[in-house]
């Protein structure tokens, strides 16, 4: 006991220099894990610098003209013909009618989930929604050429639906995106105060009359952050487009025909042997650059308004 | 409701108004409901539409007669004739070939039968049909193979086998498996996951820990925000700039003195999928990190643990199931995430199972892909088949993923 007394005192009366560090190694650690944190700026400068690097080389070329790019409706890069407005319809098209699905849907799930559903019903019925969410579009895609196609040819006609159409393409893209909108308002929808939803019972207010009139709008910025960011999400969507739209540009508004969107474009032509360097290569860098463009210009408006709304509420 | 009315109902009216008003209430709770049974619907017309495809009658015909082979019925043959009857009819150097990929008296019985069917009788799928089809529609089927395809054998068939699991790729769908494919999801996804875990736990322990709040760190937190929400083609022209054609002497393994490859192999696209979940992993990490209690930190530094002593003995350890339900749950992305793999390269057609970082590669959603692009029906059948190989991968993965939540969540 003595001797150990004796250590402890040694110890506790040597003189502690509070300036030098005792672990040198901390700053070193510190430094990689900033690094390890940097990397995802690396990464956006790294798509941001390639993608324009070749899009540059694409709309450097000398027949590749202003004109030519938006002025006309014919896309086959390697014949010359530089028109992107097939590829961009299809893309708005595809993206029109899986928003018109996934909207109402998602909402009205979200409404019924935070409003009306008790905790256990809600718990039962998240994980559906979860499962959903978790399937590979590669399977949606399967699923709109096999099932939601057949369907469509037997309500409308096998003449007016062709095999390969935007419409089948942007249903199944609608019920992808459902669960990721309707998460995103529900959360929107429970962060809005109760105090809200008890001053319109107290006014006499239904329950729906309360969902609609009063939550609703006040968590109308979350709800419009879910509608850009499922808009983003079906620009970008390729495997369902790549499967069901069609492979081929075309110019068209018919969204039983087939036409290739941009996403379905990239895929089909970079599967097939593509030689660097050549108008085909680039183009499709070109066409990603604008993808990342419109993607990353609509979830930072998402951000935005999320980032807001949060300020209001907590 | 309507503000601008200078007076409200009273007695009889009051009394109408009101059930009128609960009678819409109740009207849009219906609504609402049937949005989520449209969703329910949806999910189940999928499974079925999946799990349709992948039973059903078969109408095919042998090209070359079984009888010519053997006297006896092929189904009562034993393992030894069917290896007589192999050597006998096989070409010596393809005889030789299969012993060499696997000695064939180690073979099991029905894998020899198989390769019987395979190289020697050559099946010949004249149409196939979906289970309901199968089902309800039975005696019309034969009837319709009877006039169609006399010569025709039909037969019900299960085209998610334990055959098709363990065969390699055919270009006859009766004898293709996803034997490659899995093999090279598992090579892809290990990689991915040994790039992005490290360094999306070390970004997400200096945001949480170390990080003060000013610009830089708010750059970092919204650029990853975002990246996650980049198109997952995106990240494949990123890889296919990158990794595979401007790092080629490292992802084709040249470097390292392999030669015949070229940049599109299986660890260019491990990295491209590695760079696609690292903001996953960053983000869900994060949180892990968030939800451990201030006063664990407090109470090391208290006994005068230094910041790296802090979170490596105590905040690590408590965030880490939450780090592996993050991880789990990037997996499941990446093993169904197709889009990028086409872009750097996934080859479609590969029989021989990938051996390293440098060889050529498949996986399963790309067969998937493949085959559901597929004209003939006997293909959809066995991209059926694999979306519910697929389909319970995934499953099984989040399901652990959900295990260790629940965990966590009781702990605090």
């Amino acid at each position: 006991m003595k001797q150990e007394n004796t250590i402890m005192e040694n110890q506790l009366f040597r003189p502690l220099d509070l300036k030098k560090k005792i672990r040198p190694g901390e700053s070193v650690i510190q430094a990689l894990l900033f690094i390890a944190g940097f990397l995802s700026i690396f990464i956006t400068l790294a798509i941001v610098y390639e993608l324009g690097k070749e899009a540059w080389l694409f709309f450097g070329n000398p027949d590749v003209t202003f004109a030519k790019f938006f002025g006309t409706t014919e896309w086959s890069p390697g014949i010359g013909k530089y028109g992107i407005w097939p590829l961009v319809t299809s893309t708005l098209i595809t993206s029109t009618i899986a928003i018109f699905v996934s909207l109402p849907l998602g909402l009205a799930v979200a409404l019924f989930l935070s409003e009306y559903a008790s905790p256990k019903a809600r718990s039962a019925l998240k994980p559906i929604l979860e499962i959903l969410a978790g399937i590979p579009t590669v399977v949606y895609g399967y699923f709109a050429l096999l099932f939601m196609t057949p369907l469509l040819q037997s309500i409308f006609g096998k003449q007016t639906v062709e095999v390969y159409n935007m419409a089948s393409a942007g249903l199944v893209m609608g019920i992808m995106i459902l669960p990721l909108i309707s998460s995103m308002s529900e959360d929107a929808l429970s962060a809005v105060p109760r105090a809200l939803r008890e001053g319109a019972y107290a006014m006499g207010a239904t329950k729906f009359e309360t969902s609609i009139q009063v939550v609703l709008p006040a968590a109308l910025s979350g709800i419009g952050a879910a509608l850009i960011i499922g808009i983003s999400r079906a620009v970008g969507e390729t495997m369902i487009v790549a499967i069901a739209a069609g492979s081929g540009p075309n110019f068209t508004f018919n969204p039983f025909k087939a036409a290739e969107t941009m996403t379905g474009h990239i895929a089909r032509i970079s599967g097939g042997d593509l030689s660097y360097n050549s108008i085909d290569y680039t183009s499709l860098f070109a066409i990603a650059l604008m993808l990342f463009l419109v993607t990353l210009i609509l979830n930072l408006i998402s951000q935005g308004i999320i980032n807001k709304f949060r300020q209001r509420y907590e | 409701m309507n503000p601008k009315r200078d007076h409200y109902p009273e007695g009889e009216a009051l009394h109408y108004s009101l059930n009128r008003r609960y009678r819409r209430a109740s009207i849009w709770q219906t609504l609402f409901f049937s949005a989520l049974v449209i969703a329910i619907l949806s999910l189940a017309a999928l499974l079925y539409n999946v799990i349709d495809g992948a039973f059903g009658y078969v109408a095919f015909e042998y090209k070359n007669d079984p009888s010519e082979f053997s006297a006896k019925p092929l189904d009562d043959l034993s393992k030894q004739e069917l290896l007589d009857i192999l050597k006998a009819n096989l070409s010596s150097g393809a005889f030789t070939k299969l012993e060499n990929e696997k000695p064939m008296d180690t073979r099991s019985k029905s894998v020899l039968y198989t390769l019987l069917l395979e190289r020697l009788i050559q099946i010949d799928t004249k149409q196939t049909w979906s289970m309901t089809d199968s089902i309800f529609r039975s005696a019309k089927i034969k009837a319709e193979v009877a006039e169609k395809y006399p010569e025709a054998k039909l037969e019900f068939r299960s085209w998610l086998t334990p055959v098709f699991l363990t065969t390699p790729m055919s270009s006859k769908a009766e004898f293709a498996g996803v034997r490659t494919a899995i093999l090279g999801s598992l090579w892809m996804v290990g990689i991915a996951i040994l790039f992005a875990l490290p360094i999306g736990t070390g970004a997400a322990i200096y945001l949480q820990e170390y990080a003060s709040k000013n610009f830089l760190t708010r750059i970092i937190q919204t650029n990853i925000n975002n990246l996650a929400g980049v198109p997952s083609i995106v990240y494949g022209m990123l890889g296919l700039a990158i990794f595979v054609r401007a790092l080629e002497p490292f992802t084709s393994g040249s470097l390292f003195g392999v030669t015949d490859s070229n940049g599109r192999t299986i660890l260019s696209a491990g990295l491209t999928m590695g760079t696609l979940v690292l903001p996953l992993i960053i983000i869900n990490a994060q949180e892990a990190i968030k939800s451990v209690p201030d006063s664990l930190r407090q109470a090391a530094f208290g006994v005068g643990a230094t910041r790296w002593q802090t979170v490596w003995h105590h905040v690590l350890p408590n965030a880490l199931p939450g780090i592996l339900t993050g991880s789990i749950l990037a997996v499941s992305r990446a093993i169904g995430e197709t889009a990028p793999l086409i872009v750097v390269g996934a080859s479609t057609f590969i029989s021989i199972d990938p051996d390293g970082p440098f060889s050529k590669f498949t996986a399963l959603p790309i067969q998937i892909y493949q085959w559901t692009t597929r004209a003939q029906s006997e293909f959809h059948s066995i991209a059926a088949a694999a979306i519910i190989v697929l389909l319970i991968l995934l499953l099984t993965l989040n399901a652990t993923a959900i295990l260790l939540r629940n965990r966590v969540q009781r702990k605090y």
